[in-house]
């Protein structure tokens, strides 16, 4: 098996509503998935069960060949896991650059790692085009630096795996276009990278292959224009 | 402040307490410093958990009087010297902090207050009806005969409380500058965040809880030896707990000097209020302080400090 990350028979139930149910995923190494799907259809929830905020119901969820099932949301970050949110989620009482000696710090793990954190922080600023604002708090970015700093400080540890809920929401066409500029980059260095995005066109630019979800079902999978093609996902969340 | 000058302000203010001893000899001076001095203790321990990792504890008396009462419970069944009961206190309040520190697992915010709350009211019903350390009616406590070389008991128990003072102050700044204290800063910013980013956040919560519980208790250690006489209702007073948040409010919790710059800009002037006007006002003056720095300098003295400072080129 030399899936990344397995998402085997993946069920969340809240109280009596199911939100997600019998999900079985496999992501390679490398690749870039879209995930997409109406308001509510479980795309978080998914990812909350694989970055751990969430305990699943049923099912496993294999990463590296190893069953993370069980384990607590910093220890799969320390294997690798990582994500930013939907609504960003800076540590606002500290600067830009102490945001991301954070995650450098804790999912790094050796003493040598923790000494670099700080230097390591400011390239990873730089790559993100964050270095001017590294001593600024957090709390005063602008939209797009925020969302900026997310992906950073998700991506500061060098995970095997990313996450991005969301990242594009709320930006104009030229910064939807600097996000992916930046996204692409990452999965240049071989990160394998996960995008939740309502920005059809971006999914389309970005995703190798598209995953659709719709009331906690997988709905639809295939390659961005099998997607875009299929009658299911029309019905449930183009609108066509 | 870098650490070669923090340790020597911390050695000056060590001197200067033994230069005080020797020096002074009317023994209010010693009695007001040592109210200091403990307000100080349980505001730094406070700011531990409220301030750096966000959790707001009501029910700092409780610790406090835990710490007395062990120092009670040891003096009549052991007569053990005073440092061992400082440390049984040390470790029996930690322990009660470790058990805190697993109520974070499922109440955050204001319901974490509450059960803080009303684990002090447990804990005083407890002591209430428990006869050997005094019940509800309290206990007598003697001042043992010998006091080093200094002057009086109370001199003594001033230099100790100024020790363990300079001890909590320099526990909290490691705490606070350290790998451990960005992590506790990332649990107070935003939990799941810093959970996400590899911060093993409840090991870093019960070590919060364990500190500011084990600090708390140290600050009440000395207190039976200190009043001569303990009962109940002055151990868990509700003002100590007041005190206790207040102090580090109007400090600054998001640094370790704001609870000490809180502790005795407060606690002195409760003293000299006390003195010169009565002790029912003290209580007013902190709660008109709180008020003002709440909506006025939400980020304390600190905040207005670091706000000068930068507006300045």
């Amino acid at each position: 098996m030399s899936a990344l990350l397995e998402v085997r028979g993946l069920a969340k139930r809240f109280g009596g509503f199911t939100a997600l149910e019998g999900i079985t995923l496999e992501v390679a190494p490398g690749e870039r998935l879209g995930l997409i799907g109406p308001n509510g259809s479980g795309k978080t929830t998914l990812i909350n069960c694989v970055s751990g905020a969430l305990a699943n119901d049923e099912g496993r969820v294999v990463f590296e060949g190893r069953d993370i099932t069980r384990l607590p949301p910093f220890r799969r970050a320390r294997l690798g896991i990582a994500r930013s949110f939907q609504i960003p989620k800076p540590f606002r009482s500290m600067s830009v650059l102490d945001n991301l000696r954070v995650p450098l710090e804790y999912a790094a793990g050796t003493r040598a790692g923790q000494r670099r954190a700080g230097d390591e922080a400011m390239r990873v600023l730089e790559t993100m085009g964050l270095a001017a604002r590294a001593e600024q708090n957090s709390a005063g970015l602008t939209q797009v630096d925020m969302r900026k700093l997310e992906l950073a400080r998700a991506m500061a540890a060098q995970p095997r795996l990313l996450i991005s809920d969301e990242a594009m929401a709320g930006l104009s066409g030229t910064e939807v276009d600097e996000m992916l500029e930046i996204l692409f980059k990452l999965n240049g260095t071989g990160i394998t990278i996960i995008m939740i995005e309502h920005i059809m066109q971006a999914v389309m630019r970005f995703s190798q292959r598209v995953v659709c979800l719709d009331a906690g079902h997988i709905i639809c999978e295939g390659t961005p224009d099998q997607t875009v093609a299929n009658a299911d996902v029309q019905r449930a969340y183009l609108g066509a | 402040m870098r650490g070669r000058g923090f340790w020597a302000a911390m050695a000056a203010v060590l001197a200067a307490g033994l230069a005080f001893t020797a020096l002074a000899d009317n023994p209010y001076y010693f009695n007001a410093t040592y109210v200091v001095l403990q307000a100080l203790i349980m505001a730094v321990a406070w700011n531990i958990l409220g301030g750096f990792t966000g959790y707001v504890n009501f029910g700092s008396a409780a610790f406090f009087a835990v710490g007395a009462y062990t120092t009670i419970f040891l003096q009549k069944a052991f007569d053990l010297p005073l440092p061992l009961m400082i440390l049984a206190a040390a470790l029996i309040c930690g322990l009660i902090g470790l058990g805190v520190g697993y109520l974070t697992l499922r109440l955050k915010g204001v319901y974490f207050a509450i059960a803080t709350l009303a684990m002090g009211i447990v804990l005083e019903t407890l002591v209430n009806n428990w006869s050997y350390v005094g019940g509800a009616k309290g206990t007598y406590m003697l001042t043992p005969d010998e006091h080093l070389w200094f002057d009086s008991y109370s001199e003594m128990l001033f230099m100790v409380m100024l020790i363990l003072a300079l001890g909590s102050i320099a526990i909290s700044r490691a705490l606070s500058s350290s790998r451990l204290g960005r992590g506790l800063a990332a649990i107070r910013d935003d939990e799941l965040a810093a959970e996400c980013s590899g911060v093993p956040t409840l090991r870093l919560k019960l070590v919060s809880t364990t500190v500011m519980g084990a600090m708390m208790g140290v600050a009440g250690a000395p207190y039976p030896y200190f009043v001569t006489y303990v009962d109940p209702l002055s151990a868990f007073n509700l003002f100590i707990a007041v005190n206790a948040i207040a102090m580090p409010m109007i400090g600054g919790t998001a640094h370790w000097a704001g609870p000490v710059i809180g502790a005795l800009l407060v606690g002195s002037a409760q003293e000299v209020i006390t003195v010169t006007i009565s002790s029912e006002l003290n209580v007013l003056l902190v709660g008109i302080m709180l008020v003002l720095f709440i909506t006025l300098a939400p980020q304390g003295i600190v905040g207005l400090a670091r706000r000068h400072w930068r507006r300045r080129p």
